[in-house]
C-alpha cells in the first residue's frame, strides 16, 4: 500500500480578487489632497483609501507618532550636465507635479527638511541613468525627491532602495515639453522596512514618461504612482512587478487624471506571491475627465499565487466622462499555479521546484522585456531566480 | 527488457461522499516492445488506471503494486515516475501560461535525459519531430497547451512521446477529438516510436477507430474498475461488433 499524495503541500491556492463598488475617485477618498498632514484624519482603517493596509505596521507614519529619528545614506550618480540641489519647501518646483492625497504622504511633505531636486537641461540626452542609491540605516526618515526633466530632454532615472529602515518620501517628476523619461524605483528593501512614497508625474506637452516599479523586499511597501497632463499629447506608461513573500505587504496604488485632450496611458503591473500572509493590493484607479476628448488608456494587473495562504487584492477601476476617446480598458487576473500544471510538468520529468521556476520566470519574461532598461533586466532576473530559490 | 507490472491494483477517489473506489483489483504486465489496448465504456475507471500510474494526487493507491524494472512506481514522485521511463500522454492536457513549447520541451529532455542536449541536435530533432508530426514551426514558440486546439493539444502530446522516448507509454483517449488525418498523422507518430522496439505502449481508447492505425498486440476490456477479458486483436473485433453490452450491468453502456 502507497501512498501517492506527491504534490508537495502548498501548491493549491487561493487568490481572490476584490472589485471596487461604484464610486469616484475623488470621493473615495477620506480628505481632499493637502500638502498638510493636520488636514488628514488619522486613518482607523476603514477607510477606502486604508482599507487594504496593516496600519499597525506602518510605525506611527499614519498618526503623527512617528519621528525623524532614523539615517539614510544617499549616492547620486549624476551625469554630465546633471544638477543636485537641496532646497527648501518653498521652491517653487518641491510640490509643483502633485499634492498628498493621503496622511502618510503629507506626513513625509510636512516633516522632511530639504527636498532635492535633481535636474537634467532643456535638450540634454543623458548617455547614462541618474542613479540615487538610497540605503535605510535604520529609523525613521522623511524625504522629497524632485526630477525636474528639461523639454525635449532624454533620461533614465535609477532609484535603488535598500537597507532597513523607516522611509515616507514623495518623489516629483516634471517631465518638460517633448521629453522622455524612463523613471525606475526599486524597493529591494531588507525585509523589516517599512515604506511609502507617492510618485507625482506632471507631464508637458508631447512629453512621454515610462515609469518602472519594482518591488521585492520590505514588511510593508505601499507605493502610489500618479500622472497628470498639463497639456496636450502626453503619453505614460506604467510598469510594475513585485514579488510578494510570507507576511510581506506590497501595495501599488495608481491613479492616472486624464483631464486634458488626447494623452494616453498603459498600465502593466505584475506580481507573484509565496507564502503564508504574502498580501499583495493592486489599484489602478483611471479617471477621464469630460475635457480629456481623444484619450486611449488601459490597465492591466496579473498575479500569480504560487502557494496557499497568499492574498491579493486587485482593484482596477476606470471612470469615464466623455464618450470621445480612442480606447479604455482593463483587465485583472489572479491565476494559480496549481496542481495540474504542476503535474503536467512533472509527469514529464520536471521536478516540482523547478517547474515551479519555469512557470514564474515565464510569467515575468514578456514584462521584464518592456522594461528596456538592459541593466535592470538582468539584476530583475537574477532577483526573480533569488526569490524563487528561497521560495517555501 | 522494461517491464511494468500492475498487480492487484486498487485506487479510490475522493467523492462527496466520502472515498469512493474506482480500481477494483487491477492485474496487468507490459513489456516493452507490446502494445496492449485498453478498451471499455465510459466510467470504468480506465483513464484512472492511466493517472494512477503516473501518479495524480487525486487519485489514492488502496491496495496493490506497480512494478517498473523491479522499482516500487507507486514510492516515487511524479517527476521520478517520468525519469523512470513513464510517460502519460493526457487526454486533457493544462495550459502552462507563459512557458514556451521549445523551452517546455528542452526543460523536460534534460530532466528525462539527465543531461541538457546538444542544441543543434536537439533543435534538429525538434524540427524533424515537428513535420513529421505535420505542426507549424510556429508552434514551438506558443505557450504550452495555451489556446491549442483539441488536435494540437494531441499532436503535442505524442511530439513529447517521440523526443521523450520512454520505456512505457500510457496514451489517455488519444484518439478522442481528432479527425481522420489528424488521427492518422498521431497513430504514425506513435508508430515511429513503437517501431523502434524500445516501448510498451497502453493505448486507452473507447472506440476501436484508433487500432486500424496502431495495431495491438493484446486488448484488454476494462469494466467495473478491472480487466473483465483479455485476448489478442481478434477481441477488439468482437466489441466493434457487439460493444461492452456484455460487459456491464444492465446491458448499457453509458
Amino acid at each position: 500500500m502507497a501512498d501517492v499524495q506527491n504534490i508537495p503541500a502548498g501548491a493549491t491556492t487561493t487568490g481572490s480578487i476584490a472589485v471596487a463598488a461604484e464610486s469616484t475617485v475623488a470621493t473615495r477618498m477620506s480628505a481632499p489632497p493637502s500638502f498638510d498632514v493636520a488636514d488628514f484624519p488619522v486613518p482607523h482603517g476603514r477607510e477606502e483609501e486604508w482599507r487594504f493596509t496593516p496600519l499597525e505596521r506602518l510605525k506611527g507614519l499614519h498618526d503623527g507618532s512617528a519621528t525623524a529619528d532614523g539615517a539614510i545614506k544617499a549616492e547620486v550618480d549624476a551625469p554630465e550636465g546633471v544638477t543636485v540641489e537641496a532646497v527648501g519647501r518653498d521652491d517653487a518646483r518641491v510640490g509643483k507635479a502633485g499634492t498628498p492625497v493621503d496622511r502618510v504622504a503629507a506626513q513625509a511633505y510636512s516633516a522632511f527638511e530639504k527636498a532635492t531636486v535633481i535636474s537634467v537641461p532643456k535638450d540634454a540626452v543623458l548617455a547614462e541613468p541618474v542613479r540615487v542609491r538610497l540605503h535605510g540605516e535604520g529609523g525613521t526618515t522623511f524625504g522629497h525627491t524632485v526630477f525636474d526633466i528639461g523639454a525635449f530632454a532624454e533620461a533614465v532615472i535609477v532609484v535603488d532602495h535598500t537597507g532597513d529602515g523607516v522611509r515616507a518620501a514623495n518623489v516629483d517628476i516634471l517631465v518638460g515639453d517633448g521629453a522622455k523619461v524612463t523613471f525606475v524605483s526599486v524597493q529591494d528593501w531588507d525585509r523589516t522596512a517599512v515604506h511609502t512614497s507617492q510618485h507625482n508625474a506632471l507631464l508637458g506637452r508631447d512629453a512621454s514618461l515610462k515609469s518602472v516599479v519594482i518591488t521585492f523586499g520590505g514588511d510593508l511597501v505601499r507605493i502610489h504612482p500618479r500622472v497628470n497632463y498639463g497639456a496636450q499629447g502626453g503619453e505614460a506608461e506604467f510598469y510594475g512587478l513585485y514579488f510578494t513573500d510570507a507576511g510581506q505587504h506590497q501595495e501599488h496604488r495608481l491613479f492616472v487624471d486624464h483631464s486634458v485632450p488626447n494623452c494616453r496611458s498603459h498600465v502593466t503591473y505584475k506580481g507573484a506571491l509565496q507564502g503564508d500572509d504574502a498580501h499583495a493590493v493592486w489599484i489602478g484607479d483611471v479617471l477621464i475627465q469630460k475635457a480629456a476628448e481623444g484619450t486611449d488608456t488601459y490597465e492591466l494587473n496579473r498575479n500569480l499565487v504560487l502557494t496557499d495562504g497568499a492574498r491579493v487584492d486587485s482593484v482596477p477601476n476606470l471612470e469615464i466622462e466623455t464618450g470621445e476617446i480612442v480606447g479604455a480598458g482593463h483587465a485583472s487576473a489572479t491565476g494559480r499555479f496549481d496542481d495540474e500544471q504542476l503535474f503536467y510538468l512533472m509527469s514529464r520529468g520536471v521536478p516540482a521546484d523547478l517547474a515551479r521556476r519555469l512557470v514564474v520566470r515565464g510569467f515575468f519574461a514578456e514584462l521584464v522585456q518592456q522594461i528596456g532598461v538592459a541593466e535592470l533586466e538582468e539584476r530583475l532576473i537574477t532577483k526573480i531566480e533569488e526569490e524563487l530559490e528561497a521560495s517555501v | 527488457m522494461a517491464t511494468l507490472e500492475i498487480r492487484d491494483l486498487h485506487v479510490s477517489v475522493e467523492g462527496e461522499n466520502g472515498p469512493k473506489e474506482i480500481l477494483k483489483g487491477v492485474d496487468l504486465t507490459v513489456k516493452q516492445g507490446e502494445t496492449h489496448a485498453i478498451m471499455g465504456p465510459n466510467g470504468s475507471g480506465k483513464s484512472t488506471l492511466a493517472y494512477s500510474i503516473a501518479g495524480h494526487p487525486k487519485y489514492t493507491i488502496t491496495g496493490g503494486t506497480v512494478i517498473l524494472d523491479g522499482e516500487d512506481v507507486l514510492e516515487m514522485e511524479v517527476d521520478e515516475r517520468a525519469r523512470a521511463g513513464l510517460f502519460l500522454a493526457m487526454q486533457y492536457p493544462v495550459e502552462v501560461p507563459g512557458v514556451t513549447v521549445s523551452n517546455f520541451l528542452r526543460t523536460s529532455a534534460t530532466a528525462i535525459r539527465g543531461e541538457a542536449p546538444k542544441l543543434r541536435t536537439w533543435v534538429k530533432e525538434v524540427k524533424e519531430a515537428m513535420e513529421a508530426l505535420k505542426m507549424d514551426p510556429s508552434f514551438a514558440e506558443r505557450n504550452v497547451n495555451e489556446g491549442f486546439s483539441g488536435g494540437e493539444k494531441k499532436r503535442h502530446e505524442i511530439l513529447q512521446l517521440e523526443l521523450l522516448k520512454p520505456k512505457i507509454a500510457i496514451l489517455d483517449e488519444t484518439d478522442s477529438g481528432l479527425d481522420v488525418d489528424a488521427l492518422r498523422t498521431v497513430s504514425e507518430g506513435v508508430n515511429r516510436v513503437r517501431e523502434s522496439g524500445q516501448v510498451g505502449t497502453l493505448l486507452i481508447t473507447h472506440y476501436t477507430r484508433i487500432l486500424r492505425y496502431i495495431k495491438p498486440d493484446h486488448v484488454h476490456v476494462f469494466a467495473d474498475g478491472r480487466i473483465a477479458e483479455s485476448g489478442g486483436p481478434e477481441l477488439a473485433d468482437k466489441l466493434e461488433e457487439e460493444g461492452y453490452a456484455a460487459y456491464v450491468k444492465g446491458g448499457t453502456s453509458e
